[in-house]
This record gives C-alpha cells, structure tokens and sequence, in this order.
C-alpha cells in the first residue's frame, strides 16, 4: 500500500474545487483516460489584476492525483498568473507534505495543466507539449523531461519514470532517455565553465576542438566506459574515432556521436560537424 | 472499523485451527527431522501425516509431494526442472496472462536461446486452444498454463490440456496457486505432471508452498542441498509451516462444498448487486470461474482510488489499474483480453473465502454505488449520467502506444 500522508488523504477524501469554473478564461488538460490519468483544469481569470479568481478541476486518477489537482487549485487561487507559473510540481507535493517517488508523476501532471491552462488563456502555445515525443507510450516530450529533471534535480533515468511516466509502458525509449538525461546533466555541470569564444583563427579552433575533447569530453566517455580519439579536424568538420560502452551497438555509437557534436558545439562553435574515422 | 475482507485471491487469514496445529512446533516440538535421537524422531509421524492431509487433497501419493518456501518457488522449480531434464529440448510454452513467477522467466530464457509460444486469451480470458496446438513440436520441453486466473478466477482446461501434452510425450506443468481448496482436483485420474500451491492462499501462513511432481518423472532439483524431500529440494524442513499447510490443506478438504455453493452464491450476489451500477462489466469467462473470485470494471473512473474509498469503510479489494501495479500500465491478464482502456483502469478484483458473511456483501453494495458516483463526480470522464464528450479519451493517436 502507499505510504499517503495525512494531507495527501485529506485532499483525496475531501477534494477542495471540483467542477468547472462559472466562466472559463482558461483551461488545461493534461494526461488521458487511456493512460490512467487526466486532469482538466479551468480558471477564470480577474483581467485587469492578471489574477486567478477562481481554478477548479476535474480528474480522472489515483489518490495522489485527485489530491495534486486539488492541492493545485487551492494553491494558485487568488495568484497572479506570473505567480502561479512560478508553481512547481515540488511545490504541489511539498504542500500535501511529499508524495511518494513513485507518484510524483502527478505533481507534474498539475504543474502541467496549470500552465496549459495559463498559455490557453493567453493564447501562447504551451511549451512543454513542444519538442521532441521521447516517450511514445506516454506521449512526453524532451522539454516536459528536461524541465522536470532540472527543477526536481534527477539523476537517474527510473526518477524520469516516477516523476514523467516516460519509459513506464513498453520501455524501448529508455536509451533514448539515457542519452537525454547525460545530455542534460553534462550542461548542468559544465554551464560554469562554458564560455563559448568568438571569432577565432583555424589554429586556435583546433586547440580549442582538441582541449575540449582532452579535458572535457574524454573524460565524460570513459566513465561509462566509452574512449574518444581526435583523428583530424577540417574546417568545422572533426573526425574522430569513438568507442562507446557497448561498442558493436550501432544505436550507442549514434548517441556517442551526437553527444560529442552537442558538446563541441557549445564548447568551440555551432557549425562543428562530428564525423566517425573508420580506418 | 470492521475488515471486511474481500482480498482472498492475494492472502487469506491463517486459519486459528491452522495456527494451533503449528505451534507446538515452535516450542516443544522443535526437533530436526533428520536427527538420530528422539527430538528429531518425535516430529517425523507429525510430518507424514500432514504430508498425507495435501496428497489427499490433490488427490496423489504423498511422495509426489515436494514443500517449497512458496508459490513462485514452486513454479521455478517445474520450470527449470522440466528444461534441466531435456537438454535437447528448446521450447516452452505459457499463455499471457500467467503469474509473474513463470512469465517473467520468460525473458531470461530467450536470452539463454530458447523459443518460447505465449499462447493468448480471447476477451473472456479463455485460452486460444487453437494457437496452443500450433505451438506444440517435438522440440517442446514443456507447457505450463495455470489453472486458474488469479485477477479473473477464469479456469483453463488444464486436465484436457494435459491430456493432449501426455500424448504428445510433452511435460505439463499447471500453476494452481489459485485453484487449489477452491475447486476439486484428483491428480490420480489426471495427466498433470506437475502442480504448484502456495500454502497462504488456502489459510496456511506465507512460506510454505508445494510442488506435486507425478511419480517417474524425471526431476531435477532447484535448491540444492541435503538430502531433504528426497533429494529434490534441500534445505531443512519448515517443520511448523508444513504442518500448518497440512491442517489448511485438511480443512480445504472438508470445506470445499462449501466454497462451491455458499461463498459462490455470496460472490454472485455481490457480483450481481454491482452490476445494477451502471457502467460496469464482469472481466472474464462468468461460466469457466472460480466460484470465489469476480472481477468488475466501473468505466471511467480509476482502481486505486475506488480501493481508497472501499479501505475508509473497512473493505480490503484488490485492482488491476496501473497506479496500482506498481508499473504504469494497467494489468497484463486484462490487456491480453484486450479490456477497453476505459474499464481496464477501473478494475477491481473481489475474492470471498469460506469466512466472509451475506451481512459483509450487504455493507459493500450499500458502499459501493456512494464510491463510484464521488469519483464519477470527480471524473472529466463523467457528466450527470452518463460519460461526457471528452478531449482526452486518448492523446495524440500518433504520440502514444496505448490509444493505438
């Protein structure tokens, strides 16, 4: 059985907000009936205070999503949009006191519906439905992913599955996300010392291709167990061998491939092209 | 709050005849039965005869009987026995909506380079006879279906299916986890090789199971050790925990009529109570079933959520929804019977035993109709009546597996 607190409890048996509200300036829908939960949310909204009025909601789930959609409308009633855009999912689950790893995905389908609900009622696109499906079972995204990650700090690909359900049906994308996630974790902690140069010789872009791969590059291979060698470099194009940590796996050397190019392009230049030295 | 327990299909309560069978086996009686001096001599004849209790209730030699820890080792041990036992033997056969404990093996053989035919289950959860004689070859070690579904209750015909195994000269091995004490079985008329039982699904505690292995076949042992069981399983015996499986295995018995014509007219009048909600549908052969075990749908609302609600009122059930499993996708047995996603999600499995009461049932359809009319309210799904003309039946058909 889960381990629900109290408040996660409360808000299941005693939902605050269900419905929809009197004049819908707004609404979101995140989720569906097919992959076991959805939630709509509707807000109406005080047009010359840019606040929400009033947010209610209609979920189809488990406990601890009847409870986030709940705790969500509860937390941004009476918020300015700008303010309530600044709602976590961390935030819904700190306020129904934690909810268990394995359900956190709801948290996210709130945080989710409340923007949705905020771009609809400004007429933008909702960002996070943009980008690339990752997750077909689940229909998820590189950005929903990448967002989740960063504000909930993940490291691992099965917290990705908690917190977003992408990788939880079939699981022939969780390479993919392995990839993403290294991707995103590699700009996590190389931001700092990112400081892309401009206009710059031949030579120096060489150094540059060189001391990058040296330092930076190498080194992130070879603690999965992968190795990278710099053959040659021609005008922007760099060639190079690879070895991942499944070497005869044609689908890792892609990820390898595209890992270095990502890398060198935010090290040295946008225009480097990766290509793989086949002797 | 009064437990009403309609979970029998996951655990059962031990029974207090079953536990105080076992506890003069913790205290004065706690001899190794291998042991040259009275301490160990004095637990033996209590041995043999709860060894006798469960042959009789299976209807077989008591030497045919093996005890393991539990179901799952049951399963393994036919499993790898039937594969050690004929090395030139390539391939398996199972169904779709068998137990964990034999499908999730299935992966693990693949790698090692055997073909394995899982047979599937048309929507009322019956096994596709037709496909299952297509997949019997001369290279087929063994075939293993369950006797009865754990989440449904539907019956395969195991003895017909073991019939045409025994012909072929193929091993047939029934996980019966779930059949035994509920139904009658009598492995002397039968062509079963092999059957698993777990001792806590028929009011024995957990950690002690069995495994019935047919008198000349050939055997290999899954847990290697002393000379216990015959040589085919060692490990020390679990004195007190056989002799609780002996005692439940005794009261099966004489309880048996029981299961059959009292629980069964309670489960069929909770079931045909709860099909006045609207919205709702039985899962599985209503015919083929164990006479304990129902399994309904409520469209559009979700498992875990309903299980919470019943939990408040005292009413423990189990669900077949995703947020249940633990995975996030809804039950294997019900996907293989292909159960609309509409009602997969919102699947609960009720399962009585010999103790639950007609007063029990009353209280849960009184409860019933209240929990699934709030989460209705709650529903997108829901409008007043009937379902509402929704957006979000499913997502993007093109982004997502599951819609299809």
């Amino acid at each position: 059985m889960w381990e629900y607190t109290d408040r996660v409890m409360d808000h299941f048996e005693n939902p605050r907000n269900v419905g929809v509200v009197p004049r819908i300036d707004g609404e979101g829908q995140v989720g569906s009936l097919s992959c076991g939960d959805a939630l709509r949310l509707t807000i109406q909204v005080d047009k010359d205070k840019d606040l929400i009025e009033d947010a209610k909601f209609q979920t189809f789930g488990c406990a601890s999503a009847i409870a986030s959609s709940s705790a969500l409308t509860e937390m941004i009633k009476g918020k300015t949009l700008d303010e309530a855009l600044a709602i976590t999912n961390q935030d819904i689950a700190e306020y129904l006191g934690g909810l268990p790893r394995e359900k956190m995905h709801c948290s996210v389908m709130g945080q989710e519906a409340l923007e949705a609900a905020v771009a609809n009622y400004r007429g933008v696109p909702v960002k996070s439905a943009q980008g690339e499906v990752i997750c077909k079972c689940f229909g998820v995204t590189d950005v929903e992913i990448e967002k989740v990650v960063k504000t909930n700090r993940l490291t691992t690909v099965e917290e990705i599955t908690q917190f977003t359900k992408a990788g939880g049906g079939c699981g022939q994308c969780k390479p993919k996300l392995e990839e993403l996630l290294a991707r995103i974790l590699h700009q996590q902690t190389s931001r700092s010392s990112e400081v892309k140069p401009g206009r710059m010789t031949a030579l120096k872009r060489i150094k540059l291709i060189e001391e990058a791969i040296n330092t930076q590059i190498a080194p992130a291979l070879m603690r999965d167990g992968g190795d990278i060698e710099l053959v040659d470099v021609d005008g922007y194009e760099v060639l190079v061998t690879l070895k991942g940590a499944c070497a005869s796996c044609p689908a890792s050397k892609a990820t390898l491939a595209d890992f270095v190019t990502e890398r060198l392009r935010a090290l040295v230049d946008d225009h480097i092209v990766v290509k793989e030295y086949h002797a | 709050m009064k437990t009403i327990y309609f979970d029998n299909n996951a655990t059962t309560q031990v029974d207090p005849q079953v536990f105080e069978a076992m506890v003069p086996f913790f205290k004065e009686l706690y001899g190794n039965p291998s042991s040259m001096h009275h301490k160990g001599g004095e637990v033996a004849p209590y041995i043999r005869q709860a060894r006798q209790h469960l042959a009789d209730l299976l209807g077989c030699l008591p030497d045919e009987i093996i005890y393991t820890s539990c179901g799952s080792e049951s399963d393994n041990t036919a499993l790898w026995s039937a594969i050690r036992t004929q090395p030139d033997k390539k391939h398996l056969i199972t169904s779709r909506v068998e137990h964990s404990a034999v499908i999730n093996n299935v992966p693990l053989l693949r790698r090692l380079g055997y073909r394995i035919s899982e047979i599937g289950v048309d929507k009322y959860g019956r096994l596709d006879m037709e496909e299952f004689l297509r997949a019997l070859s001369p290279d087929t070690a063994l075939v293993s279906f369950h006797w009865a579904n754990n989440e449904t209750g539907v019956i395969f015909p195991v003895e017909e299916i073991a019939g045409i195994c025994h012909e072929r000269g193929v091993v047939f091995h029934t996980d019966a986890v779930q059949a035994v004490g509920k139904i009658p079985m009598d492995m002397r008329g039968s062509k079963i090789d092999m059957l698993s039982l777990a001792g806590h699904k028929l009011h024995a505690p957990k950690g002690i199971g069995a495994l019935y292995v047919r008198k000349g076949l050939k055997f290999s042992p899954f847990l290697v050790g002393g000379h216990q069981e015959e040589g085919r399983r060692g490990g020390t015996e679990n004195v007190p925990y056989i002799i609780g499986l002996g005692k439940a295995a005794e009261l099966a018995g004489l309880r048996l009529g029981e299961e059959n014509t009292r629980v069964k007219a309670l489960r069929d009048r909770l079931e045909e109570g709860l099909l006045k909600i609207p919205y709702s549908m039985v899962n599985g052969d209503r015919v083929n079933r164990l006479p304990n075990t129902t399994n309904i749908s409520f469209e559009y609302i979700e498992g875990e959520s309903i299980l919470f609600h019943l939990s408040h009122y005292g009413i423990c059930a189990s669900s077949g929804s995703a947020c249940t499993s633990g995975s996030l996708e809804p039950s294997h047995v019900l996907r293989a019977m292909g159960v609309p996603f509409t009602a997969a999600h919102g699947s609960i499995r009720l399962s009585l035993c010999t103790y639950n009461t007609e007063e029990e049932v009353d209280f849960a359809l009184e409860k019933f109709p209240l929990i699934v009319a709030k989460l209705r309210g709650l529903s997108p799904f829901w409008k007043d009546d009937g379902p509402a003309e929704s957006t979000l039946l499913t997502c993007d058909s093109d982004s997502c597996n599951l819609c299809g």
